[in-house]
């Protein structure tokens, strides 16, 4: 078995050698003629303003939380898929069960609206004839909005 | 051959770890633990603990430290030494709790030594697969097995609410 | 046992250079249909037909002057290219060429492509945050949440092909697929993975990874010279891997549509012959799926940010959940 896996960690090395051959190569035949605006960071030719290391939004930690409960899921679901035609109906109930226990957590999710990535909704004003100057949702006006984040207008 | 593998293995688990102990940046840290974590599924194969191996690699390496990295990055814990705690009680407090939890590990592995049954390679390759897993899995523990799911859904809600505190403050 | 050992560095170092050169050539063969698409000449200057012009390209990306940002980390600025590379090259380790044609079968392959795939996330992570750059940093951030939720539907979808095969080594799911290929009797299934495949690889319509209008290149906007083209050469790399897969788990691997019906009506092929011809079949499916990415590159547009990820979560992951609970189920009725 270890040869197996012993095919698979000469490839690594091959991928490793190519490339490092690949930029040593490269290293040895290129100019190298820095300068101050070359080597700073590039923002379209303006000035480049503050770090780049901002906080994010947090929504990328809920993908990456969501993503590690499911992945344990699916590779539960991988020994089963291999010996589910042998154990019966027993074990397969017992999968079952698995999943719909997942599958309420997940509704949950969907319907709080944490897998939502939609922008937050910005209040509009306009001018309506005999009113004034009103400020209104622009998404809850119109379901069709709602699936791109109500950046477009009519 | 397995001796070399098993020691080349070793001095790179060993070394990454104490690389990300001591490693100034937060994310060098991370990335040296992902590091370890793939010596640590060479183990497993050594092992002939193939599904252990792979689990290792996609559940550790491929989501945790994808979270953590993530987290990292959410904090915005640069370059700068954000974590290294200035007070010394905290550090004596840490190192007596690692000497407790350190003598808890070798006092149970002490207690099992020579327990262990003495396996051939086949046999240990016939514990390993996939297909034995399943089968275990689905009969003698199946009831720890849907706990699990129990416990994955409670951890989805509480993280979410965990996340959901800031996020709105966040928008 | 000696002579199986030396054929297998053969297939070894024939897998690695197919590769290598495949992606050469699915640069070449991009940019003549995009210009056939969209109606233009394409290149046509070096060689006959400007087949050297790949050649051209690496040439000049090696005389190229590096440049790499002061404020960024140069370690990982340098690391990071070897990641999407590698990944690309231990895939190819796993998958069967023909049959016996393998470079190694283990018993988890599965796993193994699923454990590879999410490894390729660190790669773009590392460039983004190296670069230090906020183009690179959004790009690689977006890349990242985006493989994470559409390794979820590729997963389930791989879990239902291993339903019917009942084995997680990649040459037993070929052998599966003798009589029927996994896409009539799994097709759901296949249009899933196929989708995850185009995103898995950051292929249009969901290149939203470099969105050059928004992102000016994303992750690799701070690359140059050698180490982008080792971002470029992953890229094709992992175009040839995805089509490859979609063929290895759903098309049949090197067997012909219903090949156990009829197989033994077909006069018999000596060794030599049979290997060709399953590596031609192999081949043949892989350039029709090359192809088709380039296709839906240069026909379908981006999507959006939000598009992208409530089709990942809202749609594709409960389907992919449902149609293995489907079929899980017809098969415990028609087996069990």
């Amino acid at each position: 078995m270890l040869s197996d896996f012993g095919s698979i960690l000469l490839f690594m090395i091959a991928g490793v050698l190519f490339v490092a051959i690949a930029l040593f190569v490269s290293k040895l035949v290129r100019p190298h003629r820095p300068n101050a605006d070359k080597l700073s960071t590039y923002e379209c030719g303006e000035e480049p303003i503050g770090d780049a290391r901002i906080q994010f939004n947090n929504r990328f930690y809920i993908i990456g939380l969501m993503f590690l409960i499911f992945e344990v899921e699916i590779l539960l679901l991988f020994p089963w898929a291999m010996v589910f035609q042998d154990l019966g109906w027993y074990a397969f109930s017992a999968m079952f069960v698995f999943v719909f226990l997942i599958f309420i957590g997940f509704i949950y999710e969907l319907g709080k609206g944490h897998l939502k990535w939609d922008l937050p909704s910005p209040a509009v004003p306009e001018y309506v004839e005999g009113v004034g100057v009103v400020e209104r949702d622009i998404r809850t006006e119109d379901d069709e909005f709602e699936s791109d984040g109500g950046l477009t207008f009519k | 051959m397995e001796t070399f593998f098993f020691v080349f293995i070793a001095t790179f688990a060993i070394c990454t770890a104490l690389a990300m102990i001591f490693s100034g940046s937060t994310v060098n840290s991370a990335l040296y633990l992902v590091l370890h974590m793939l010596s640590i599924s060479g183990f497993y194969l050594l092992l002939q603990a193939q599904f252990l191996a792979v689990i290792q690699i996609l559940v550790y390496a491929g989501a945790i430290m994808v979270l953590f990295l993530f987290v990292i990055m959410v904090l915005n814990l640069g370059e700068d030494d954000t974590l290294k705690s200035h007070i010394n009680f905290k550090e004596i407090f840490a190192f007596l709790l690692g000497v407790v939890v350190l003598a808890q590990l070798l006092y149970i592995v002490g207690g099992y030594s020579g327990v262990l049954p003495e396996l051939t390679v086949e046999q240990a390759k016939a514990v390993g697969t996939v297909e034995a897993i399943g089968d275990e899995l689905f009969t003698t523990f199946l009831l720890p097995f849907e706990v699990t799911a129990i416990l994955l859904t409670a951890a989805v809600v509480g993280a979410m609410l965990l996340a959901q505190k800031t996020s709105n403050v966040e928008d | 046992m000696e002579a199986p050992i030396v054929s297998s560095y053969i297939v070894m170092a024939g897998a690695l250079a197919v590769l290598l050169n495949s992606a050469a050539v699915v640069v070449y063969v991009e940019r003549r249909v995009a210009a056939f698409i969209q109606n233009r000449v394409g290149p046509n200057r070096v060689g006959p037909f400007g087949l050297f012009q790949p050649l051209a390209d690496v040439i000049k990306l090696i005389f190229k002057e590096d440049v790499t940002p002061i404020y960024g980390n140069r370690t990982l600025h340098t690391l990071a290219p070897m990641f999407p590379v590698i990944t690309a090259l231990i895939t190819v380790a796993v998958i069967p060429f023909g049959d016996g044609l393998f470079i190694t079968n283990i018993n988890v392959g599965v796993l193994f492509i699923l454990a590879v795939t999410s490894l390729g996330v660190y790669g773009v992570t590392m460039a983004g945050w190296a670069s230090n750059s906020k183009y690179s940093l959004l790009g690689g951030l977006r890349a990242a949440a985006q493989m994470l939720s559409y390794e979820l539907p590729l997963g389930m979808a791989i879990a239902s092909v291993v339903l019917f095969a009942a084995s997680l080594s990649m040459v037993d799911i070929v052998n599966s697929q003798l009589y029927w290929w996994h896409v009539f009797v799994n097709p759901i299934g296949a249009i899933i993975f196929i989708i995850a495949a185009f995103a898995e690889a950051n292929r249009t319509p969901f290149d939203l990874v470099e969105a050059e209008q928004e992102l000016v290149g994303g992750f690799h906007t701070e690359y140059s010279s050698m180490k982008f083209g080792m971002f470029f050469l992953a890229e094709y790399m992992h175009v040839v891997i995805g089509s490859m897969l979609i063929t290895t788990f759903f098309f049949g691997g090197y067997h012909l549509p219903f090949a156990g019906y009829y197989a033994h009506l077909l006069p018999e092929a000596g060794t030599w012959l049979k290997a060709m011809l399953d590596i031609a079949v192999f081949l043949g499916k892989t350039g029709f799926f090359v192809f088709l990415f380039i296709w839906v590159r240069w026909t379908i547009p981006r999507f959006k940010y939000t598009q992208l990820m409530s089709l990942g979560w809202s749609k594709l992951l409960p389907l992919s959940i449902l149609n293995f609970a489907v079929i899980a189920f017809i098969l415990m009725l028609i087996h069990g």
